[in-house]
């Protein structure tokens, strides 16, 4: 330890001290660097002061202006439905047949149902709502509960054989081979009557066969020609559209043990608008079939289906 | 081995970091370059206040503004021509032009933008001339800028920086009137209406004025202007420069001492009064600087001097280092002619001239009408009840025009495909619709391609636009129809 001396080279006064002849010299920060490290200690303390900062135990300080992120999460998502509000509550008003009227607020309801579905829908349904086996595409123009914006919205608000729902879509196809109703032969010959009806065979001695034994077990639900019945939920069987597959394995896989799909009621958990926005979205997906009110004729052009 | 050098490490004769500022009080002027500078002012202002106020029918559809930089609204309207954010390599191209119009200029004739043009400039020059105008001239403003500081010359002082603020104001308001329509903004601005963006832009801009042009001036031309720098490179030695013909000048002397024995001075009578007259304050005699924002005022000052005491004019002139060199060797100058046309300059106008047809070229030729498809990705196709497959494409119709068209769009090929829209029943589909596009607007259609199965084939197909007025126009767009195998 030398004393504190001035370096003769530069003229500068060294901090005292040395290691193996090399000194330190004592050039202090400079001042602006000095004032921003202070005002940064300051604004340190006045952020610590301020807001939440130290962990303690359970929790940690507050902080003066009482900020959290949660706070301010909440107060965007006010400010965010405040914004919306309007939209939403014209949306409550207008009944959904009205909808198609009023053009920005259809846009509004089908970009809504659109985000609506992503969170809800997309796991049975698919992203692009095209469904996937058992779970019917909403693209498409076969409804099994029919098509209508009303009763898209009566199905997703009650649901598909949801016990818990009185108003729920209810029916069950028997297994018609589980429970002995039919012998294997028979759905042999039943399952040739309905691929013939679909098209899928050309007609011959077992569809024949098949034709009798559909007339007494299935027209009753399916109808005479095999259109299905919407009231019912049963299935057009004579379309190209196949909740659980067409072909031979497994029509015959489901006359023997039958399906029972499920759709939750929506209406218990998703608010009146958002299922209206919903059956919008869900019917603007192509597949969608004109109210009766709006347009008879094409009502008419909506056969009886197997989708939902 | 080698002591350090004292010299290189001892701060204390070192010219500090941060220079005080000399405040300049330049002495008003008049000659050719002033009577330039003045023009050249009264156009730029000219041009700035008063372009969003020249009004342009564009019918009922579009604004009437001559000039629009309409943000909201995504459009760039100049006279007669309108611009949409997909034609924006328009308005890329004019300030790649304006940039090459720039390396032009300068390699001609230097820093002409500096000393004339640029905004800094222009309105420094403004704030000097109020200067003048309230406190009087250089000597003035120096006596009074020394004077101790009382009630009269604050008073002075705070009407002068009103003046400067209205100046500002008057600057930084007229920006906003280039984004939306100057007479309603107009109104909306003094009734507390205009949208809070209008008002920022009006105080940050006021506030840049009344400091940069007001107290800063020429210390942005010299300390925080890029330009400066970046001009330097494209100068060389035959680019016309302010110069002050030392070899003519030097060394200096007075009238009388002139008088008194002639042969011993130069031309220079050291008369000050180019560095009177110079809005940056430097003394272009030590040569060409950073400081010169070549405006030429020190010529007429010299030229004035040189008439008054009966010698040559142009001691201080624009000359190029190639004639400063010719001179000395008592050459010729070369032609001025051939001073501005030469390679470089011709090469930089072949590219800005190049640049400017093919603009013009492409804005002769661009359509005003466009589709554009998207296909459906997921689900890809759908299989209807009857067999028949159906994809789903989202359809844009472009109508650039300022007013409504009738368009159709029709399928080729995919000889089995009929289409509809959702906002149309699937019964009614065909293989030709038509729309009325709205005057400036993209109509977006969702459009379902049907093709009769079973058995649909899939393959390319387009889309065909075709315009239905007069004018006509088409464009068509090839994409895909995906069937299930
Ligand atoms: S030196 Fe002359 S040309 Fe350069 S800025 Fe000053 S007055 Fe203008
Ligand atoms: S104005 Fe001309 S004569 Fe006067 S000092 Fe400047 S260069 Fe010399």
């Amino acid at each position: 330890m030398a004393d504190k001396r001035i370096d003769e080279a530069t003229g500068t006064e060294t901090m005292g001290h040395e290691w193996d002849g090399i000194e330190e010299l004592n050039t202090p920060l400079p001042k602006w660097w000095l004032y921003t490290f202070y005002a940064c200690i300051a604004f340190a303390i006045g952020y610590v002061v301020v807001y939440p900062a130290i962990p303690l135990i359970n929790g940690g300080t507050p902080g003066i202006w009482g900020w959290t992120s949660r706070g301010q999460f909440d107060k965007e998502m006010k400010a965010e439905q405040a914004e919306r509000a309007p939209i939403l509550a014209a949306l409550a008003k207008t009944p959904l047949d009205q909808l198609p009227n009023d053009p920005k607020l259809m846009r509004a309801a089908i970009e809504g149902g659109a985000a609506a579905f992503k969170v809800n829908c997309v796991q049975c349904h698919g992203a692009g709502a095209a469904g996937s086996k058992g779970y019917p595409n909403l693209n498409d123009d076969d409804w099994l509960w029919g098509g209508t914006i009303d009763q898209i919205d009566y199905t997703i608000t009650h649901g598909v054989r949801q016990a818990a729902d009185p108003e729920s879509h209810m029916s069950q196809m028997p297994s018609f081979g589980k429970d002995g109703i039919l012998t294997a032969s028979q759905i042999d010959q039943v399952v040739t009557y309905v691929q013939t009806i679909s098209g899928q065979q050309k007609p011959s001695a077992a569809s024949q066969a098949g034709a009798a034994i559909f007339e007494q077990n299935c027209a009753v639900c399916h109808g005479a020609d095999g259109k299905g019945n919407q009231t019912l939920g049963a299935p057009n069987l004579t379309d190209a559209i196949w909740l659980y597959g067409g072909d031979r394995k497994d029509l015959i896989n489901t006359v023997t043990n039958a399906h029972y799909g499920q759709m939750p009621n929506w209406g218990g958990r998703l608010d009146p608008v958002t299922i209206k926005m919903l059956a919008a979205y869900v019917h603007s997906r192509g597949g969608g079939v004109a109210s009766p009110a709006a347009a008879p004729a094409a009502a008419d052009a909506a056969p009886a289906g197997e989708a939902q | 081995m080698n002591r350090p050098d004292p010299v290189a490490v001892d701060h204390s004769n070192e010219i500090g970091l941060y220079e005080k500022r000399k405040q300049v009080f330049p002495k008003q002027i008049d000659g050719t370059f002033r009577r330039l500078k003045w023009a050249i002012m009264a156009f730029c202002l000219l041009v700035y206040w008063g372009t969003p106020w020249i009004r342009w029918d564009r019918g009922p559809y579009a604004p009437d503004q001559a000039v629009l930089i309409d943000l909201a609204h995504r459009r760039f309207y100049m006279f007669n021509i309108e611009i949409w954010p997909q034609e924006f390599y328009f308005v890329a191209g004019l300030l790649i032009m304006a940039g090459i119009g720039l390396f032009l200029v300068t390699s001609a004739v230097g820093r002409a933008w500096c000393g004339y043009a640029c905004p800094q400039t222009v309105w420094t020059d403004l704030f000097q001339h109020v200067d003048r105008f309230l406190d009087g001239d250089r000597n003035a403003q120096l006596r009074l800028a020394k004077a101790p500081w009382g009630p009269a010359k604050v008073a002075r002082r705070v009407f002068k920086w009103s003046i400067y603020l209205l100046i500002a104001f008057l600057t930084g308001g007229a920006w906003i009137f280039y984004f939306a329509d100057a007479p309603t903004l107009q109104h909306e601005f003094w009734t507390g209406q205009a949208a809070p963006v209008a008002y920022a832009t009006v105080g940050v801009l006021t506030f840049t004025t009344f400091w940069l042009g007001g107290f800063m001036r020429e210390q942005v031309c010299v300390y925080m202007c890029p330009w400066p720098r970046i001009q330097t490179a494209m100068l060389d030695e035959k680019s016309l420069l302010v110069t002050y013909k030392y070899w003519r000048g030097e060394p200096r002397g007075s009238v009388k001492k002139a008088e008194k024995n002639p042969d011993a001075f130069g031309d220079c009578v050291d008369c000050n009064q180019c560095v009177a007259v110079c809005p940056t304050g430097i003394d272009i005699r030590e040569g060409t600087q950073v400081g010169c924002i070549t405006c030429a005022l020190c010529i007429d000052a010299c030229d004035r001097v040189m008439g008054q005491v009966g010698r040559p004019r142009g001691l201080i002139d624009y000359t190029t280092l190639d004639d400063t060199a010719r001179e000395l060797r008592g050459e010729p100058h070369t032609p001025i002619r051939k001073t501005l046309f030469r390679p470089r300059t011709l090469i930089y106008f072949g590219i800005w001239a190049a640049l400017g047809l093919g603009l013009l070229f492409m804005l002769g030729h661009r359509t005003r009408l466009d589709l554009s498809v998207a296909k459906d990705r997921n689900p890809e196709y759908v299989l209807l009840s009857s067999g028949s497959v159906r994809n789903g494409y989202t359809v844009k119709l472009r109508n650039m025009e300022d007013r409504p068209r009738k368009m159709e769009v029709t399928l080729d090929g995919l000889a089995a495909g009929s289409m509809y829209t959702d906002e149309m029943e699937a019964t009614d589909a065909s293989r030709k619709l038509t729309f009325e596009v709205p005057a400036d607007e993209t109509m977006r259609l969702r459009v379902y391609v049907t093709e009769k199965g079973p058995g649909a084939e899939g393959g390319d197909f387009s889309f065909n636009l075709r315009a239905m007025d007069k004018e006509g126009g088409t464009d068509t767009e090839r994409t895909t129809f995906t069937t299930p195998d």
